[in-house]
């Protein structure tokens, strides 16, 4: 990466903050509503020095690998199953199609009632979040694998389980990628939904901390909690989705 | 040809029938046709867009099942694909997330009586053989369209089939790529004595790879005439005899066409 794509983001981001700064001293200072980035800043550091900002996003992190994982893992075959079998696709795949345009909030309520404040109600509404958009993302990258491909493999004796894990999931690797990154980002923001609304004493992670900042009247909390939020999401795509993604289409010459 | 008549039949197609639901109801593609390939013989099918060619080649590939007829390769009868008839697209079908060699190996992998060093091998003597060794860790995408179409053959071939075939594969190919391609399957051809079976819109192709020529008419697709093709080997596209022939061939089809038209 060029230094000037380094530099420009941080200098804007200190401009911003800056400016911020000095409108809410000079407009409202010491207001509680709105805490400045140095008082966000203060927060930080003591919950970094404390421990408890580590703790949170570990517990939350953890609960996130979890969710996904699971969904991902219960998402690709039904996917495929869906691809594969036209009833599947016109039951399932049109049930999937609903269930993704629900906000996994919504999902709470019930979790709550069937799962009890337990870690399985968090992992449930997780999993809700995650497991639909990828049954539909691998269920279109599968329906559109080349056809000459499986032609190709049938001739050279290829069948079955063969074909299936030997063509057409390395053909539909790519968009299936895309739906796990999708389906990631449908995770995360389930889990900070579960986590603000499903108050259990297993575990304390970034939603909870992000409920008690409201509870106290502490923005810098709510603000600094929010911060790590999107500095997680936006670690997992630079460090694992983007990367893979290049990788992929680079080795199969999709990209220039 | 004296060669051809010593070897046995290897592919006979008898009475083989195919139709299709298309859009204005049931469409014949193939009606009644009778063809024998001889063993190391390399027959071309010819006519024009419609007259079957390509789904009598995927009935024989085993992609798709012919209606009424029989299709004996060795004797045996061909319902489902198989490494015994390798098939080489119009387009070259590699998979783009393997790399020329894992491609090459694809097949050799799926034959159960082989280890993986005899695969490597095997697969590294076709890719020699189609003059590609020393690519043999590029993606298909990094190679130019004649190279895909060569590994494609190495592809095929590597498995030993009983009957190579091959629908169109030149066509998408510029035409100095393809006098190379034609020059490589003759000397492979000549080396190998593998049969083919090769389909093609383009009569000086036909002509020039083929021993024997045979020219399908549509609607219904119908065998119409069968070319004996006696010129020595190597042939070269642009030889006179060969454009004479050709000549032939293209004089025939137009008549045929003329009198299938007459009679719709």
């Amino acid at each position: 990466m060029s230094p000037r794509r380094v530099i420009a983001p941080l200098l804007a981001l200190t401009v911003a903050l800056g400016l911020w700064e000095l409108l809410v001293a000079h407009y409202a200072p010491g207001s509680p509503f709105l805490p400045t980035p140095s008082d966000i800043g203060r927060w930080i550091w003591s919950a970094l020095l404390d421990g408890s900002l580590i703790s949170a996003t570990l517990v939350t992190l953890k609960r996130l690998g979890a969710g996904f994982l699971i969904g991902a893992a219960i998402g690709i075959p039904l996917g495929a199953l869906c691809a594969r079998v036209r009833v599947v696709r016109d039951t399932l795949g049109m049930l999937a199609l609903g269930l993704q345009t629900l906000p996994s909030v919504c999902w709470v309520p019930l979790a709550i009632l069937w799962f009890g404040q337990e870690e399985s109600a968090i992992l449930f509404v997780t999993v809700m979040g995650t497991v639909w958009s990828v049954v539909l993302a691998v269920q279109e990258s599968v329906l559109a694998v080349p056809p000459l491909y499986v032609r190709a493999a049938q001739t050279m004796g290829s069948r079955g389980f063969h074909l299936w894990s030997h063509v057409v999931l390395p053909a539909a690797l790519p968009g299936v990628l895309s739906g796990m990154k999708q389906g990631w980002a449908f995770a995360w923001r389930s889990l900070m939904a579960a986590e603000i609304f499903v108050v259990i004493l297993s575990g304390y992670g970034l939603g909870s901390m992000l409920h008690d900042g409201r509870e106290l009247l502490r923005m810098e909390q709510v603000v600094g909690v929010m911060g790590m939020v999107m500095l997680v999401g936006l670690l997992a795509d630079l460090a694992i989705f983007g990367p893979a993604e290049r990788w992929l289409r680079r080795s199969r010459g999709l990209s220039a | 040809m004296t060669q051809s008549a010593e070897n046995a039949v290897q592919l006979a197609l008898h009475g083989v029938t195919k139709s299709f639901n298309g859009g204005a109801g049931q469409v014949t593609a193939l009606e009644g046709i009778d063809l024998n390939v001889r063993q190391g013989e390399f027959v071309c099918l010819v006519g024009p867009s419609g007259c079957g060619k390509s789904t009598l080649l995927s009935l024989i590939a085993g992609l798709e099942q012919a209606d009424a007829g029989s299709m004996l390769l060795d004797g045996e009868p061909v319902r489902t694909p198989g490494r015994d008839r390798m098939v080489m697209f119009q387009q070259d079908a590699l998979f783009p997330w393997l790399n020329v060699l894992d491609n090459v190996l694809f097949g050799l992998r799926l034959k159960s009586n082989l280890t993986e060093v005899e695969c490597l091998e095997v697969a590294r003597y076709y890719l020699d053989l189609v003059g590609l060794a020393d690519r043999e860790r590029a993606r298909p995408h990094e190679l130019s369209g004649g190279m895909r179409q060569r590994v494609a053959l190495a592809r095929c071939l590597a498995p030993n089939p009983r009957v190579l075939l091959m629908d169109e594969p030149f066509s998408s190919l510029d035409a100095l790529t393809r006098d190379q391609l034609y020059g490589d399957i003759q000397r492979i051809f000549t080396q190998r004595r593998k049969t083919i079976v090769l389909v093609t819109h383009n009569i000086r192709e036909a002509v020039c790879l083929g021993d024997r020529v045979v020219l399908l008419s549509p609607n219904p697709g119908r065998v119409r005439q069968v070319f004996d093709i006696n010129l020595p080997r190597p042939r070269r596209i642009n030889d006179p005899a060969l454009a004479n022939l050709a000549a032939e061939v293209t004089a025939a089809l137009a008549t045929h066409l003329a009198t299938s038209e007459s009679v719709v």
